[in-house]
Formats: C-alpha cells, structure tokens, sequence
C-alpha cells in the first residue's frame, strides 16, 4: 500500500484525514478498535494543525519493523507557530485554544510511538505510530 | 458546502430525538448543538435523546459538544442520554481521557426511552399534568 498525503487547509479536511486513516487501517488488517484509535489520533492532530497552524498536511504511511509486523505512521507538519511550550502542552487539561486540552497527551496515549518537535515561529511536525 | 450537513432533530412528545448518521465536520457539530438547544426552548422539551450508534469515533471536540449539550439541558430542565455508544468508542474515549461529564449513556435507544420515561414520571410532573400528556404525548391518565 502507498503512502497518501493529505492536505489539511479547512474544517473539512479533518473529517477527509480520520476517514482516509481508518480506510488505510482497516487495509492493513488493523481491529475495530486500533481503527478507532486511529482514526481518532488522526482527527485529534488534524485539527491542532488546522486550528493552530491554518494549514499544514498529514502523511500516513504504511511502516513495517524488523520483526515484520505491520504498523501505520501519521506524521503532521505545518509552518504555523509552533508550540512555545511542548511540556505543557503534553500536559493533559493543558489549553491555548479553548478545548479540553486532551489533544496531544491523549493522542500519545492511543499509539505506541509519539514523537513531537516544534519550533517557535517555525512550526510543528508530530509523528505517530501503532502496531498491529 | 461543509455546512450543509443537517442532522436531523425529531420532536417525539416531549423528547427531542437526535439521530447522528454521519461523520460531523466541526462546525456541524456547532450547528447542532445551538439547534438543539433552540429546539429545547422553542418545544420546551424535558428529555434530549442522541443517538450515536452509527459514529465511528468520538473525538474530544465531540465529546465536548456532548458535555455542553448536558449541561445547558440541564439548565433548561431536560435530561440528555446519549444512546448507542460503541464499544471501541467508549475505550478510545477512556484512553483519550475523555469523561464526557454529566452525560448519561445507555446502550440502546430503549433503555435511553425507558430512562427518560422513568425520570419523567417519577417527578409527578405539574406541567406535564397540565398538558394533559406524558412523556410522548399520550394521555395521562389519573387513578
């Protein structure tokens, strides 16, 4: 399976990003629930980066690992403001934009990997993986 | 258009019925929040009944539409149950840490009637009396 980019540019596009990632999950022999989580990490990180940032996209990407078990990597980038404080912003409860804060630490929760690295006026990139 | 998303919102005596059947873009879920809410004053409804068994996901600003709609209800006196919640949706609401607080859920829309039922009746409600109807409109009838 390919990897697919997704453009995240308005509201809509975070309804186009979770259905694309459960399609591509549910392809690659992911449960229900693994589909869910999913989909849910991706609607969650979609619209930090459209919320936040205007505009940015996601790249979901069919990953394999050295014991050939298959796992599905979303990684979201913009050039918005990036995150002046990542500590905090990991925090659960923690909010600048007026939502429940649970964004990034409840997305770390529902994968087995989370990478997240962002630079003040110069963006953010958040990589995610989970494994069958 | 992305707005153009209409959930619909049906009167059933004196409950509001709203069955969600597609994936909401946010500000579908804005709209029906502010249209539930009008609908509760313009009916004076005692019960919001939201039926979410055909949602794949529920992420937090779902979640958080379904608190507020709790809570605001409950200002106006109604009772909101949201009926249907799939399992690998209740799980990923948990590990997300989402509470969904103050919203009661049920498994099925008949419990979520039952419960609204129940609640209703068991207030020996003076307006309801004064209606002259029950819960769905059907008579009441004194001993």
């Amino acid at each position: 399976m390919e990897s697919r980019s997704i453009a995240l540019e308005h509201e809509h596009d975070i309804v186009v990003a979770r259905g694309e990632v459960r399609r591509m999950a549910a392809a690659l022999g992911f449960g229900l629930l693994d589909q869910t989580r999913l989909a849910t990490v991706a609607s969650e990180l979609a619209r930090n980066v459209v919320k936040y940032a205007g505009r940015g996209r996601l790249i979901a990407q069919p990953v394999v690992d050295a014991g050939g078990r298959q796992g599905l990597r979303l990684v979201f980038e913009d050039s918005g403001p990036g995150i002046r404080d990542l500590a905090a912003a990991m925090r659960d409860g923690f909010s600048t934009g007026g939502g429940l804060g649970q964004g990034l630490p409840g997305s770390r929760r529902l994968v087995h990997e989370f990478q997240i690295e962002s630079t003040p006026e110069r963006g953010t990139r958040v990589a995610v993986v989970r494994w069958r | 258009m992305d707005g153009a998303q209409r959930i619909p919102i049906l009167k059933v005596g004196r409950v509001l019925v709203v069955p969600i059947q597609v994936d909401m873009d946010d500000q579908t879920v804005i709209g029906l929040q502010e249209r539930i809410l009008a609908e509760l004053e313009r009916t004076r409804a005692r019960g919001v009944l939201i039926d979410i068994s055909l949602l794949e996901m529920v992420d937090s600003f779902i979640g958080r539409m379904l608190s507020d709609i709790a809570a605001m209800a409950r200002i106006m006196d109604a009772r909101t149950v949201v009926v249907g919640m799939r399992p690998a949706v209740a799980i990923t609401l948990v590990e997300l840490g989402l509470e969904l607080r103050g919203v009661e859920t049920v498994l099925n829309v008949d419990e979520g009637i039952r419960l609204l039922r129940d609640e209703l009746d068991g207030r020996g409600d003076e307006a309801d009396e004064a209606l002259g109807e029950g819960l769905f409109g059907e008579p009441i009838h004194r001993a």
